[in-house]
């Protein structure tokens, strides 16, 4: 267990340091000088000012040089510094961070939940209206674009119906504090929340589904039944449990996704999280900013694919520890 | 003791009456089966046999009540202790599941939930039976993995189904239907799965756990050796019907209807063929293997080791034109990695393939291909071997085409081969599913011949036909071998089968040849322990089905060519002395 631990904690780091080089050439890779761009934005297209901006962020030095300084100041913790907001780019990330996890962490466990619900429904009354009825709004939440059904929302719940806030993540000058602050913040987050899990509700419920059905044949259902074990109790512990098995792999993908996945839905609303800040610093040439955020998903991506071998372990006995 | 006299004393354990049990429409017979009608008495087995299709498995179903949705019984009633099973709530007749009627399966590789411990899914028959108590479970629990014969209940019990192999498996489910000392056992086909040597071990725990609790035991399979070994009465079914039933020794000695005799006739004996022509012997070998080995590597990567097995370690044999050999072995053993390695579908680790005379093994797939249409292979599963999607036809000729054949020359070498493996000119244009699976496996035959091959290599290609398919697949196989003379490797599980059929046989276990020699010096004097386990293990050895065959031919009777009206007789009504 602490060899296999260990070996994965090596390849992760050697994943993650690829990724840092391969954005960095990414990034430079990509036209539109930053510093000649906040000269514009400045007023001022003077070339010595162009310069002097470049010296001040390094842009003036080889490639190789800059890149070295780059990893180097990665491997300590220094992430660089934002051209544009002029602060130390971790202290932007980490500023945002907890509204996405926030956001994408309900999502996926609102997903999860009514997915595997809305799965184990229908696979039980397989061929009925319920059946029929689910089966049916999940292939339309799972082929209808996010950000349409994003504004649908929007427009129904919000503006015409005035049920929920339609954006920001919590009433702005109110000044709540403590619980009435969580239950501002938990209206705001309901329509961004199901936006961003219906798609996923969608694809838990139709691989829960006919996951479920296909354990339903297997022998062992049968041996279940055979034992005189109760069908509600079959369902549970012999169905169920064993039709998780294929969900969960999608779940781990889903979960791969909770910081770099929300950027359109925090767009839409307003929502003060990395996605938005990702999509700004694009927008503004902020590279520092945008490798920061690539990074960071990075860095999530292979915790949480490292995470989810090690519940495999769990979930599933026969994945033994090589 | 005959039955009216049962009758009288007490009454049968469980009745089965007239039975009739609907397809849906489109199959090719109105019912699974008919008007079946039989008893079992405490402390007797009853063996159910048939081949597939026959509806054997239907009645063990119908009594358990886990028969498909579709499949509804239309008539009958099967009685226990009073009680119509097909007409109780299903609270009660999943009250008496594993209480009082148990069933043990097939596959034991899926008959267990591979995500709970084989102790808790034993713990769960007690659980749902209503024994709240999880001291006295547990203390149920070890007790019965002991009695079945598992090692170290106490570890084995947190083990998962993965860890165990086929036999051990077979023991928990046996361990999970004794749980609550049930009345009436079913088995259906418990121990065809399974390795020889460990169904003869599953077979006698059957027996012994038989005796002990004198339950009644319905036993449904397709092998007469098994019924042989363990029957008291005997069930012959056959599309849905049953033609013939009595005691063991009736019904295997004195087979009255038809059906049963062809059977019993189609048998696998394991008389050997006759020995291999020295002539044969004297000309240059076809293929000689020397000190083949190959090991399997499995996973490991940058930082992990890999897992190794070693399949194939040393073998060496020699193969003439016109000779059959036989490699036996029981799963595991590396003898369908030998013919996957002769073939060059997987590449060895070291020694010698000397085809003609030149060493294969060296050779590239690019190299190797102008050779491989002259190395045939009939494969296994005749359900999966031929592409769904591609007629007869084009699964013939495929080959052929590819090797520069004229497509109208091949397709006249098609027609020629279908005509010679038994099949019409017509199932050229037509798909595999269209064809029952002794067919498929003559259109795999055709296929490995349309290259013109002078080395076929036969992994398990009757092991999943039934018994008198078999038989004929078998004949089949010899009469072309002798026709045109082919080298042939035929690698099977069943020395019965390979005696048969082969000149000389090499047993292989654990990737190593242990014994070689003539079939019929293999198969009565063996030499090798391992050998000789084989052979002992081998169910029916007291039963010799030729003899059987040969004292009927002596004396037809005429219940031998009764008419079909009269197939369906009835319990009681049986002479032993006809």
């Amino acid at each position: 267990m602490m060899s296999f631990t260990l070996q994965r904690v090596m390849k992760a780091f050697v994943v993650i340091l690829g990724v840092v080089i391969l954005n960095f050439f990414l990034i430079k890779m990509a036209p539109g000088d930053p510093a000649v761009i906040l000269a514009g934005e400045a007023g001022s297209g003077d070339p010595q000012f162009v310069e002097r901006l470049r010296a001040e962020f390094g842009l003036d030095q080889p490639v190789l040089v800059q890149l070295w300084n780059y990893v180097s100041g990665v491997l300590r913790g220094d992430l660089g510094f934002s051209y544009r907001n002029q602060v130390p780019v971790l202290d932007l990330i980490l500023d945002r961070l907890p509204a996405t996890l926030l956001l994408t962490g309900a999502a996926f466990v609102f997903s999860l939940v009514t997915g595997i619900l809305f799965g184990v429904l229908a696979a039980r009354n397989r061929g009925n209206v319920l059946d029929s009825i689910i089966t049916t709004l999940a292939l339309i939440f799972y082929a209808t674009p996010l950000f349409w059904i994003a504004l649908m929302a929007v427009l129904l719940f919000s503006l015409n119906l005035g049920w929920v806030p339609p954006f920001d993540m919590e009433t702005i000058g109110a000044g709540y504090t403590g619980w009435r602050r969580a239950l501002d913040i938990a209206h705001h987050m309901i329509l961004p929340v199901v936006t961003l899990g219906l798609f996923y509700t969608a694809i838990y419920t139709r691989l829960t589904r006919a996951s479920m059905l296909e354990v339903m044949g297997l022998d062992f259902v049968k041996t279940a039944r055979a034992k005189g074990v109760p069908k509600r109790r079959i369902i549970r512990r012999h169905v169920l449990r064993n039709a998780i098995l294929p969900v969960f792999t999608f779940a781990s993908m889903q979960a791969g996704q909770l910081v770099g996945g929300a950027i359109l839905t925090e767009t839409v609303f307003a929502w003060p999280g990395i996605g938005r800040l990702m999509f700004d610093a694009l927008m503004q040439r902020d590279y520092p900013v945008l490798l920061g955020v690539f990074l960071v998903t990075a860095i999530v991506v292979v915790a949480i694919n490292f995470i989810a071998d090690l519940l495999y372990r769990f979930v599933d006995p026969r994945i033994a520890i090589a | 003791m005959t039955t009216d006299q049962r009758h009288m004393s007490e009454p049968p354990l469980l009745s089965v009456r007239n039975l009739s049990i609907r397809l849906p429409e489109g199959f090719d017979r109105e019912y699974a089966i008919e008007d079946i009608t039989y008893d079992l008495d405490p402390g007797e087995i009853l063996c159910v046999v048939g081949e597939s299709g026959s509806g054997k498995s239907m009645t063990a179903n119908a009594i358990m009540g886990l028969l498909p949705e579709l499949l509804k019984p239309v008539r009958g009633s099967i009685e226990y202790r009073g009680r119509d099973l097909l007409t109780l709530p299903e609270e009660e007749k999943r009250e008496l599941r594993g209480r009082d009627i148990a069933m043990v399966f097939q596959e034991p590789l899926s008959a267990l939930n591979p995500l709970m411990t084989v102790g808790e899914q034993i713990d769960e028959v007690l659980l749902v039976h209503g024994e709240t108590d999880s001291g006295v479970r547990l203390k149920r629990v070890l007790e019965l993995l002991d009695f079945v014969g598992l090692p170290e209940p106490a570890t084995i019990r947190n083990s998962y189904p993965f860890r165990l192999s086929g036999g051990q498996r077979q023991r928990v489910v046996i361990a999970m239907a004794l749980a609550l000392e049930p009345s009436i056992l079913i088995a259906d086909e418990p121990t065809t799965a399974l390795d020889v040597t460990t169904q003869a071990q599953i077979l006698d725990l059957i027996k012994r756990i038989q005796r002990i609790k004198g339950m009644g035991v319905i036993f449904v399979t397709h092998d007469f050796g098994v019924v042989a070994d363990i029957a008291d009465r005997v069930i012959v079914m056959e599309k849905g019907l049953v033609v013939e039933q009595g005691t063991a020794e009736q019904v295997l000695n004195q087979p009255r209807h038809p059906y049963t005799q062809r059977l019993i006739a189609a048998v696998p004996h394991g008389a050997a063929a006759g020995g291999s022509g020295a002539a044969v012997h004297e000309q240059a070998p076809l293929l000689e293997l020397r000190d083949l080995n190959k090991t399997y590597r499995t996973g490991g990567g940058l930082f992990s080791k890999p897992r190794v097995v070693p399949a194939v370690q040393h073998v060496s044999l020699t193969l003439h034109r016109g000779q059959t050999l036989g490699v036996v072995g029981e799963s595991g053993s590396g003898k369908s990695t030998l013919g996957r390695i002769i073939i060059k579908l997987l590449q060895s680790d070291s020694g010698q393939i000397l085809y003609h005379g030149q060493d294969i093994a060296p050779l590239s797939q690019a190299a190797f291909r102008p050779m491989r249409k002259r190395i045939q292979m009939i494969f296994q599963d005749p359900f999966a071997s031929l592409n769904p999607r591609h007629t007869v036809g084009r699964i013939l000729t495929d080959g052929p085409v590819a090797n520069g054949v004229a497509r109208p020359e091949a397709r006249q070498r098609a027609e020629e081969l279908l005509a010679l493996v038994g099949l019409d000119a017509s199932a050229y244009g037509r798909y595999p599913h269209e064809f029952s699976g002794g067919q498929r496996q003559r259109i795999g035959i055709a296929r490995a011949l349309m290259l013109d091959p002078d080395l076929l290599i036969a992994d398990e290609s009757v092991s999943a036909l039934d018994v008198s398919v078999q038989e004929q697949v078998l004949r089949l196989l010899k009469e072309i071998q002798e026709r045109l003379q082919l080298g042939m490797i035929f690698i099977t599980h069943d020395l019965r089968v390979a005696a048969q059929i082969c000149d000389d046989i090499i047993v292989m276990r654990r990737g190593e040849v242990v014994e070689s020699g003539p079939a019929a010096r293999i198969f009565d004097a063996p030499q090798h322990e391992y050998t000789q386990r084989l052979i002992a293990a081998i169910p029916g050895k007291d039963w010799n089905p030729r003899q059987v065959i040969e004292s009927l031919q002596e004396e037809p009777s005429d219940v031998a060519h009764a008419s079909p009206a009269s197939r369906t007789l009835r319990w009681g009504t049986a002479d032993p002395a006809a």
